[in-house]
């Protein structure tokens, strides 16, 4: 049954209809049929996967009482800590190297139930948008596999978009969940900041970063959500507040008299046709649904992208500090009598990739005396503005909307020579990171010209992760009835799909 | 059109602790002027007076009680590091020669 939904499956699941063993193995077959096409994977946890999978039968079995996912298979990017599994962020200089120690987000997976299939592939220390900036080769796009998956969190799209996993988990930093999910036609969701904690997830930005949940359908995304999202002390920057009720809103989806506005810099130059006419074609439909369109004006959001590619190099420069090759990881150049420091540059020199190095030299520039003010500073402010433009949108509008992505997925290859072309991949999802609020795509169906999938944004105030879910959930209800059944259904077999 | 050149992007790769090879040396030099003039656009708007955001929430030190916790083992501490000795870390000479 891996081609029907987490919450189809957790109905199952509870009915007895089928056991976890039972339905683990099936995504494990899956796996083994098409992962060597699709690379989602960077390591398959057959043996545990089965075994969690085996101890929540037995529960049951047992009579105990146990979450709404206890028993459904998940796929996990590589970028956050599970005990005694490698874990490597898509990074050579972390090859081989088992972490003591549970993340948060796995810690409350474990207590829920969830399978934990594998981890998936990545672009490194989540640094790109294509995925194909892993240390261990790219990851293929399930819909046509001569192009990306997007990134960082590409193998976890893929894995849920090729029927390897039901839901995973992601992280986003400037886009890494929502742009990804677009390019590979399903949910996903970066939470508020510091609602889901970020004990365990390896820092790139740490002011931007934050773990969320992929899923097929909006309601599978929520019960993912629910299950991570919470208060840790382990996480200084976690939210001492409750969690938004995303289940519930995900079932109600009811947008009549609710005001969604339309960020008129996210749109027109740069977009591509089949994306714009997927955007409006669902504004439409959220008009017809009883909601009300305005436009809004965000006027700093043009040097959004300028900003965070001053910020998230700042913060990666400190963050990387730690691969220093004495306590964990790669160490190289141990000729007899180097030194700490030759040791040191070796190692990182080995360990890191091209997009890694880049970042770190252009965060070390500009944090650099005589350079800090024109550079990280002006970001800073600029953060600052683009705070204040949300802020007024939000006195308009419930919810604001734009395209996720301004092109659909594009080929392996065509933009990893142009950092620049890769940079412009995010502009509409990197405001959302700067603000620390919280957004969601969803698919809004397939661009004329190219027959792949579009993602449809939209962006809630921070804490009021619920209202994504409830207007996602009304967008795709009447898709869902337009097209006769999710997106998708409509993407290739692969092969040896049964 | 912003610019770096080889010597000093050489620089900052010394201050990142990178050893690069010289083709990375000039190869990242060639596109560090694109990727400057693209950042730079923070410096187009009037920013007199805009306070700076490092962080999305007003962030307060937090404090628990001085009391002692679960924490790693030293086996679990040292489970990945590279060498280690004597329940410690074991680390490249750190100081010049001694003699």
């Amino acid at each position: 049954m891996i081609k029907t939904t987490a919450s189809e499956m957790s109905l199952a699941l509870a009915k007895g209809e089928i056991t976890s063993v039972a339905l683990t193995q099936q995504h494990l077959d899956r796996i083994a049929d098409v992962d060597k096409k699709v690379k989602a994977f960077l390591h398959v946890d057959t043996d545990s996967a089965l075994a969690q999978a085996a101890a929540v039968d037995a529960d049951r079995a047992a009579g105990k009482a146990l979450g709404p996912l206890a028993g459904v298979p998940l796929a996990l990017k590589d970028v956050l800590a599970q005990e005694g599994v490698p874990t490597t962020a898509g990074s050579k200089i972390l090859q081989g190297w088992k972490p003591p120690y549970d993340s948060t987000v796995v810690a409350k997976l474990k207590s829920a139930g969830v399978v934990i299939l594998g981890k998936t592939n990545m672009d490194e220390f989540a640094m790109g948008s294509s995925t194909e900036n892993s240390g261990y080769g790219p990851t293929f796009n399930p819909w046509d596999l001569t192009r990306t998956p997007g990134g960082s969190s590409g193998g976890s799209a893929a894995a849920v978009s090729a029927f390897q996993a039901p839901i995973a988990i992601g992280s986003d930093t400037g886009g890494s969940i929502r742009q990804p999910a677009a390019l590979t036609g399903i949910v996903g969701v970066r939470p508020t900041y510091g609602a889901v904690s970020r004990y365990g997830l390896i820092a790139y930005s740490s002011s931007l970063d934050q773990a969320g949940p992929f899923g097929r359908t909006v309601l599978d995304t929520a019960m993912l959500h629910e299950i991570i999202a919470g208060y840790d002390p382990k996480d200084a920057t976690s939210l001492k507040v409750p969690v938004p009720a995303v289940v519930a809103a995900a079932k109600s989806g009811d947008v009549k008299g609710l005001k969604i506005g339309v960020i008129k810099q996210l749109q027109g130059k740069g977009y591509q046709a089949g994306v714009l006419a997927r955007f409006y074609e669902s504004l439409e439909i959220l008009s017809s649904l009883g909601a009300e369109i305005v436009e809004v004006d965000c006027p700093s959001f043009e040097y959004a992208l300028a900003a965070y590619y001053l910020i998230a190099p700042s913060e990666c420069s400190s963050n990387l500090a730690r691969f220093d090759a004495m306590r964990y990881g790669l160490r190289t150049g141990e000729a007899d009598g180097a030194s700490a420091e030759s040791v040191m540059n070796s190692t990182r020199e080995a360990g890191f990739g091209r997009e890694v190095k880049r970042r770190i030299i252009l965060g070390t520039y500009a944090l650099s005396s005589g350079y800090y003010d024109a550079y990280y500073g002006s970001a800073q402010k600029i953060r600052t503005l683009i705070i204040e433009d949300y802020k007024k949108a939000f006195m308009q509008a419930d919810v604001l909307v734009s395209p996720t992505s301004p092109i659909t997925a594009f080929k392996i290859g065509e933009k990893s020579e142009d950092p620049i072309a890769m940079y412009l991949a995010d502009v509409a999802t990197i405001p959302v990171n700067l603000a620390g609020i919280c957004g969601m795509s969803l698919p809004a169906g397939l661009a004329d010209e190219d027959n792949l999938p579009v993602g449809f944004q939209i962006m809630a105030p921070a804490m009021q992760d619920q209202r994504l879910y409830n207007v996602g959930a009304a967008l795709e209800a009447a898709l869902v009835s337009k097209w006769g059944g999710h997106l998708i259904s409509k993407a290739p077999a692969l092969g040896g799909a049964k | 059109m912003s610019s770096l050149s080889r010597d000093e992007v050489a620089k900052l790769a010394a201050l990142a602790r990178i050893e690069m090879s010289e083709e990375e040396l000039v190869n990242l030099a060639s596109q560090f002027g694109s990727i400057l003039d693209a950042v730079a656009r923070v410096q187009e708007l009037n920013l007199d007076g805009v306070k700076a955001t490092s962080h999305p929430q007003p962030l307060e030190n937090i404090f628990r009680e001085d009391v002692v916790l679960p924490s790693l083992t030293p086996d679990q501490a040292l489970s990945g590091a590279p060498a280690q000795e004597d329940q410690r870390f074991r680390v490249p000479q750190i100081l010049g020669e001694a003699e």
